[in-house]
């Protein structure tokens, strides 16, 4: 049988495009005409978008830097004034990033904050990783944390967790949240597919129903319901209750990315580890959790930076994490008409760690691809 | 049990298997095999796709389970009782088609793990013990790479010296050069060669005959969940007895 010949209309001249190479570095009159100007049309859109882009730009820096007032100690110079007011965030930075904390104790708080970072820097680094290491640093993070925080001793004076508030209480809720949540979910991923029939109700039960209800109910359940459920005179703190909310919230949608990362490990790495005799654990712990969360990476990543902006649910108990705390902060009548600038400060902070997040999950993806993790 | 045919558990082979049958739901996959496999004896198993002869072999380290007939390995009974898998599985190394290695390990600590959890052995000895094997199977040099760094018949050695480093008695191959490359299929069967002439218990799937018939004690021919015939390899070779066995041989042998 023969075939006719294809016959190839072109209607377009075509611009060579070079084969993708994403650490290729082409001209950029090259780049500009293959991306942005193959054709009239395509032409006119982008100069177009390139206008709108533009329009915006010069708002956002007419706004935001040439009219706008940085330092003021009176509102009415803001009121005068036609662009930006970040002046409220100077005037007001401290109860929004430190929330009703006594204000002249605030200095606990930058110091905490100092301890909490370099902490978590350090746990991050693969070279850090060994239990040797860790676990004297994060008793004496936890112990250092607790004391500031708390106070009561060495002639602090005592702050209750209701009185927490701003940023320091946004990273411990983030931090309980992924501490707590994450083994749970991954407890919660293998019992959905374990041998055992009452691990796997149990985990479907948990999960399926958790997952279907809003956050905002697991937190009022938590906040208000699970006391009456304890024996009089017991009573768990409130903070600690809303984090184990939040984080077996966490933790269901967690383990079901997990469980995708699971189900693609192919069936011979099992059969190989039980030829080698390995035990249900050992061959969990050193062959397949490894592999699945390597592969489920990305998706982790995407709940633990959602599990971060989850944190300013604590609004309903009451307590100031700093979006609630600037919020509050607002209620001011003095400086209430540049919130605008005060909100934007907040979506910066949530911003820079969101961003340090992903940034950090790239470098982890790296260090997998080159075999360093 | 209702068999005729019990084993003395006492007996000689290291693996005795009665009436062995295996049903994967509705459809039986193991028809009454016997096979019995003396210390030392290489046996290949052979037939056509979809005939059972993984399934076979898979139950000897019960990665299947037989549903009915006996398993005995070196005296034990595999039944339910998981002291008696333990042992048997610790006794027997198991080489796949696809390697099945470790793709997050070095080769190194593919094979250090099994010695290492369930041999409880120092990580010296037994990186020491690894690089033996290692050297053996003529890769030591591949010893920090990561296996999907090495080529096919490279990742399968690996896997062979991760089974020996477990110093198992019995060796089970399911068509160890199936996924190989002609050129890199010698150099594993020349290892299994070696493995064989060192005295070592094995039961080897695999439609290479020329390693069946220069290698093999016994030749076992499987079709549809039967064995078929048995037989030491001029014999099964030079005069087979069923003529499904001459129809396979006249096919595989055509090439
Ligand atoms: N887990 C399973 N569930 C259901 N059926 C299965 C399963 N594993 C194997 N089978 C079926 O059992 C039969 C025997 O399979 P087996 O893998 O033992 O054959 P084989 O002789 O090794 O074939 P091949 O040469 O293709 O590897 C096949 O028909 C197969 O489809
Ligand atoms: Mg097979």
């Amino acid at each position: 049988m023969t075939l006719a010949p294809i016959e190839v209309v072109r209607r377009e001249a075509v611009v060579p495009v070079p084969a993708y190479d994403p650490d290729a570095r082409t001209p950029v009159g090259v780049w500009l005409k293959a991306n942005l100007f193959r054709s009239v049309g395509q032409s006119l859109l982008t100069l177009a978008v390139a206008a709108v882009l533009l329009r915006i730009l010069w708002f956002v820096l007419d706004w935001g830097v040439f009219n706008a007032v940085f330092y003021t100690t009176d509102p009415d110079v803001c009121r005068a004034a036609t662009g930006a007011c970040w002046a409220v965030v100077v005037e007001k930075h401290r109860p929004m990033l430190f929330g009703l904390y006594p204000y002249d104790e605030h200095w606990r708080l930058v110091l905490m904050m100092a301890i909490y970072l370099a902490t978590v820097v350090l746990s991050l680094w693969p070279r850090c990783w060994n239990l040797r290491f860790l676990v004297p640093l994060w008793t004496g993070a936890v112990l250092s944390i607790g004391i500031l925080m708390f106070g009561g001793v060495f002639g602090l004076p005592y702050v209750p967790t209701s009185e927490w508030g701003g940023l320091p209480l946004t990273m411990l809720l983030f931090t309980g949240t992924v501490l707590i949540g994450m083994p749970v979910a991954v407890l919660l991923a293998l019992g959905r597919r374990a041998p055992l029939p009452v691990a796997r109700g149990v985990s479907v039960v948990f999960i399926e129903s958790l997952r279907g209800v809003p956050l905002i109910t697991i937190l009022f359940v938590a906040v208000n319901v699970f006391p009456l459920f304890l024996p009089a005179g017991v009573e768990v703190n409130k903070l600690l209750r809303i984090t184990v909310g939040i984080a077996i919230f966490f933790a269901c949608y967690q383990a079901e990315v997990i469980r995708g990362g699971l189900q693609a490990i192919p069936r011979g790495q099992y059969e190989a580890a039980t030829s080698l005799s390995l035990t249900y654990w050992q061959t969990t712990r050193r062959i397949i959790l490894p592999q699945a969360l390597r592969i489920s990476l990305p998706a982790i990543t995407n709940h633990i930076i959602a599990a971060m902006k989850n944190t300013s649910f604590v609004i309903i108990i009451g307590l100031f994490d700093i979006l609630t705390a600037t919020t509050a902060v607002m209620q001011d009548p003095l400086w209430r008409r540049f919130y605008i600038e005060a909100y934007l400060f907040v979506a910066a902070v949530y911003l820079f760690f969101g961003y340090a997040l992903s940034r950090y999950a790239r470098q982890v993806e790296k260090w997998i691809a080159s075999g360093r993790i | 049990m209702t068999h005729s045919a019990q084993i003395e558990p006492t007996g000689a082979p290291v693996i005795q298997m009665r009436d062995v049958s295996k049903w994967f739901g509705q459809f039986q996959v193991l028809h009454e095999v016997d096979l019995d496999v003396g210390k030392g004896e290489r046996v290949v198993v052979c037939g056509p796709s979809g005939s059972g002869k993984s399934t076979l072999i898979r139950c000897i380290n019960r990665l299947e389970v037989h549903q009915s007939g006996q398993i005995v390995v070196n005296g034990l009974e595999l039944s339910d009782n998981v002291k008696n898998i333990e042992k048997i599985r610790r006794n027997i190394g198991m080489v796949f088609q696809n390697f099945n290695l470790f793709p997050h390990l070095t080769v190194l600590e593919n094979l250090t793990l099994g010695p290492m959890l369930t041999r409880h052995m120092k990580k010296a000895a037994a990186e020491e013990l690894a690089m033996h094997f290692l050297h053996k199977v003529r890769i030591p040099e591949q010893a920090q790479k990561y296996p999907l760094q090495l080529s096919g018949g490279q990742q399968q050695r690996v896997a062979i010296a991760r089974s020996l480093c477990m110093e198992p008695e019995i060796m089970l191959f399911d068509e160890p050069t199936s996924a190989l490359d002609p050129e890199m299929i010698k150099e594993v069967l020349d290892t299994m060669i070696e493995l064989a002439e060192s005295g070592m218990t094995m039961i080897v799937v695999t439609h290479e005959m020329g390693f069946a018939r220069t290698v093999a004690d016994k030749v076992v021919f499987m079709a549809d969940g039967r064995k078929v015939e048995a037989a030491p390899p001029e014999e099964f070779f030079g005069n087979p007895r069923e003529h499904r066995t001459r129809a396979f041989l006249d096919q595989i042998l055509k090439h």
